[in-house]
């Protein structure tokens, strides 16, 4: 029910000569016949909620499947039950997506799905992203993100963070990566306080009572425009468009980290070759119309695109580094 | 002037012709539950809330729609008192008093339509209270920690059993009982999972939405079904309402000042709206001194609880929107659904979520006139209703219910899970173990743990972080007295209570 992803989106291309190029006789051998579903795996409100619903709308208005997309909310172990219904029971369910983020990738990490790993289900595609930060309130004595890891450096007990995601989630592990990054010793005794979500952990950081917020973008943008929050870098590998370009990168203040919290979708692992081609072209196609950056646009996402084997790499890729890190941080034996 | 803007763009989002009609859908549904002897305000809420999922409903419409219910709640659980002298919940109690009499003199549709109008005064008076007190009490918010916070919950528990507990150790087991479950589930401090024993359905905890309809509505069920109480009282008669203008306004400085005080007890955490209907009787009776006729079918005597209940019952709704603290059953249950809606209460919720906060408090102003309005006319009507046998209505009250929750998650489990709850519901009232304790363990309980392990973990482990600031003292101070005083107070209170219901038949 508190879980944190938000939106997430997705969407069908149509084959282009492209794609023909790429495989002549794939691209049509697979074409949804009827209903589509779109597993939710949260309470309906919630950031997947919000993927399955905005990304089957377009699929609808873009004429890019034969019938209709419905979205099924299926909550539960924040993520976990809609991920073991998709590896035991749709298993070659070829007309099924199912809509995941960050949250699901660093769960699979930290083996909070029980018995169930990456490689169970065909990762499509991501269509978007929210990008982490790391702020303090307007007046703390903090003005720069390495004045903060200097601080941390000398003593990692002395800063304490407020973030919207359980320990070991996250917007945790978002903070951890970036000192580990600042080369800050003994991650383990940073000060982590997990709230219910951003909004909560801002209040506490804004009331002086933490010293600093870890987060996204999309969930604290109100209180930076009103002022009450003072950014020390954003967590993306440029800066973001306008009007946030006016806040600095971890990057360009010599710390490389970039965390953004990706919205895209799996398959389950049984459908053949040519489905997952499908839904992977489909997808881009989605990401490429100006319907779909309208809609990043009005709900805080930022651009991020990754499809087919590359956005499987990046996944695998997450999640080794989570892994090694909930490893020493003790998070995960 | 912030406000009156936030509150003029609240009523935008209140009188969208959808959110309109679903006020007024709710106003109806909830008299109609309030009506119903034994479904209290709490129960119409919780039966209702699957209702607002099943319709796929933005946030703001549920909570204007829940609004209504609990709104038309309060106001249907008079009807039972002064046609059957049975009160639908315990604040509706002092409603019978002078109620009852004036419907055995033939004046029932008069008392009603009384009711109705000190309801409305109340819930006025009470609104506009709300308007001016949420936002100052929202930055005020701002100023507490992790420790505050802490000493809040725990103060919420100490005065849970408050005035009306029937019995304190009951209460207490029963808060116990929640926060013990409220433990089940992923550990937000340090991710590991507790009492889970590999149940993906229990990762996330318990669902309070399904603990609620559970223990509320299927107990109700099966009560019924114990009962096999097949016939309704088919025995009420109603009198043509012959109310004249005059009479109305003889009881108007009795609702206004009813209903300030009914707000103060109800902002107050843990008291709640029996404290607010009983202490505006007794304080209307000193008031009028010699000129009542209180206990034998005063029209005043039937306004002073029903504009004290209202205002109480409103006046709950401050702590609830600014602390996240609820002053009642009902305040409980909205705010689970606020909490599955992904909102948390608080006083950022002013700035972050400002049309629904506005939108509810307009959509509360629109629904209580809506009701007076609903009300005078189809009084017959809901009269007809409660004539209705229960035989038709609890099979639909858990229809509603079954498939609201299956809506929700698509999980068996989940209807399994709420099947259970309600079998321990129906235990637990048979032993006479109050529910809403049991909510609101399992509400707090995350959170006051979370507060506390952030307080300890902020300041090293060190326990006198706890009450190291004049604030976090202050609140343990009340807390104490929230604990010990009605172990003094409330079993005289009750007393007093009963002695003039029955005095007063």
């Amino acid at each position: 029910m508190f879980n944190k992803s938000r939106f997430m989106g997705r969407a069908l291309g149509w084959v282009t000569a492209a794609t023909l190029a790429l495989g002549a006789s794939t691209a049509f051998a697979f074409q949804p016949s009827g209903k589509v579903d779109c597993i939710a795996p949260s309470d309906p409100g919630g950031g997947w909620d919000f993927t399955c619903r905005s990304v089957g709308r377009l699929l609808e208005q873009l004429d890019l499947v034969p019938a209709s997309v419905q979205t099924t909310n299926m909550a539960g172990a924040g993520g976990g039950v809609a991920y073991a219904h998709t590896v035991s029971k749709r298993r070659k369910d070829d007309q099924l997506i199912v809509a995941a983020s960050t949250a699901t990738t660093t769960r699979l990490a930290q083996n909070q799905f029980p018995g169930m790993s990456a490689d169970m289900v065909r990762w499509t595609a991501a269509l978007g992203a929210d990008y982490g930060i790391i702020a303090v309130g307007s007046d703390s004595p903090y003005d720069s993100l390495p004045e903060l890891m200097d601080a941390l450096k000398k003593n990692p007990g002395s800063v304490s963070f407020a973030g919207g995601s359980a320990t070991g989630g996250w917007d945790h592990l978002k903070v951890l990566q970036t000192a580990r990054k600042a080369d800050v010793d003994n991650l383990r005794r940073i000060k982590y306080l997990s709230y219910n979500n951003g909004g909560e952990a801002i209040t506490q950081v804004i009331g002086g009572h933490i010293d600093a917020f870890t987060g996204d973008i999309s969930e604290s943008r109100g209180f930076i425009e009103s002022g009450d929050l003072k950014v020390l870098a954003v967590l993306a590998d440029q800066r973001l468009p306008e009007p946030l370009d006016d806040l600095p990168t971890a990057r360009e203040q010599g710390i490389d980290e970039v965390a953004p919290n990706w919205r895209g979708f799996y398959l389950p692992k049984g459908v053949s070759d040519e489905t997952y081609q499908w839904w992977v072209d489909t997808l881009d196609q989605v990401y490429a119309s100006d319907e779909w950056k309208k809609v990043m646009q009005q709900n805080g996402l930022m651009p991020f695109h990754k499809s087919g084997q590359e956005f499987d790499a990046y996944v695998q890729q997450q999640i080794k580094e989570l892994q090694q890190l909930s490893r020493e941080i003790g998070l995960v034996q | 002037m912030d406000t009156l803007n936030a509150l003029l763009a609240g009523f935008g989002v209140a009188l969208t012709p959808m959110n309109l009609l679903l006020a007024l859908a709710g106003c109806f549904l909830g008299t109609l539950i309030g009506a119903l002897p034994g479904l209290g305000p709490a129960n119409g809420v919780a039966i209702l809330i699957p209702l607002a999922f099943t319709l796929g409903l933005p946030p703001e419409s549920a909570l204007i729609m829940l609004t209504a219910v609990y709104a038309g709640a309060m106001y249907g659980g008079r009807i039972s008192s002064i046609l059957l002298n049975i009160p639908g919940d315990e604040p509706a109690m002092m409603t019978c008093l002078d109620g009852y009499p004036m419907a055995q003199q033939g004046k029932a549709a008069e008392a009603l339509a009384i009711s109705a109008v000190a309801s409305f005064v109340g819930s006025l008076i009470a609104c506009v209270g709300l308007i001016l007190l949420a936002p100052l009490l929202a930055r005020f918010a701002l100023t507490f920690g992790a420790a505050e916070y802490f000493a809040l919950f725990v103060l919420a528990f100490a005065t849970l059993g408050g005035i009306t507990g029937k019995n304190p150790i009951k209460t207490l087991m029963a808060a116990a009982l929640g926060l013990m479950m409220s433990t089940i589930g992923i550990d937000i401090s340090t991710g590991s999972q507790r009492f889970t024993f590999g149940i993906l359905e229990l990762y996330e905890g318990i669902d309070f939405i399904i603990a609620i309809v559970g223990l509320f509505a299927i107990s109700e069920l099966l009560f019924f079904i114990e009962r096999r109480a097949g016939d309704g009282d088919s025995s009420v008669k109603m009198n043509r309402l012959k109310l004249r203008w005059r009479e109305i306004v003889a009881v108007l400085p009795t609702s206004l000042r009813s209903g300030v005080v009914g707000f103060i007890s109800g902002v107050l955490p843990g008291a709640g709206a029996s404290l607010g209907s009983f202490l505006s009787y007794t304080v209307e009776k000193r008031m009028l001194g010699s000129k009542n006729r209180f206990g034998e079918g005063d029209p005043r005597g039937v306004a002073a609880p029903e504009a004290g209940n209202n205002g109480a019952a409103n006046g709950a709704l401050v702590p609830m929107l600014t602390l996240g603290i609820p002053g009642s059953g009902t305040t409980a249950v909205l705010l689970a659904m606020l909490v599955s809606l992904n909102i948390t209460p608080g006083p950022m919720m002013f700035q972050q979520h400002a049309e629904i906060v506005w939108g509810v408090i307009a959509a509360l102003l629109i629904g209580n006139l809506l009701l007076l309005l609903l009300n005078i006319p189809m009084v017959g009507l809901f009269v007809k209703i409660l004539s209705v046998p229960p035989k038709y209505l609890m099979p639909l009250v858990t229809l509603v219910a079954i498939v609201g929750i299956y809506s929700i998650s698509h999980s068996t489990f989940d209807l399994y899970f709420m099947i259970a709850f309600g079998v321990l519901g129906y235990l637990l009232r048979k032993l006479e173990i109050p529910l809403v304790p049991i909510i609101l363990g399992l509400l707090l309980g995350p959170e006051m743990e979370k507060n506390l392990r952030h307080a300890l973990s902020l300041s090293d482990g060190d326990w006198s972080v706890l009450w190291s600031t004049p604030l976090s003292v202050t609140i343990w101070a009340i807390a104490l007295l929230g604990l010990i005083l009605p172990w003094l107070v409330g079993p005289m209170l009750r007393r007093r209570m009963e002695a003039k219901r029955h005095n007063g038949r």
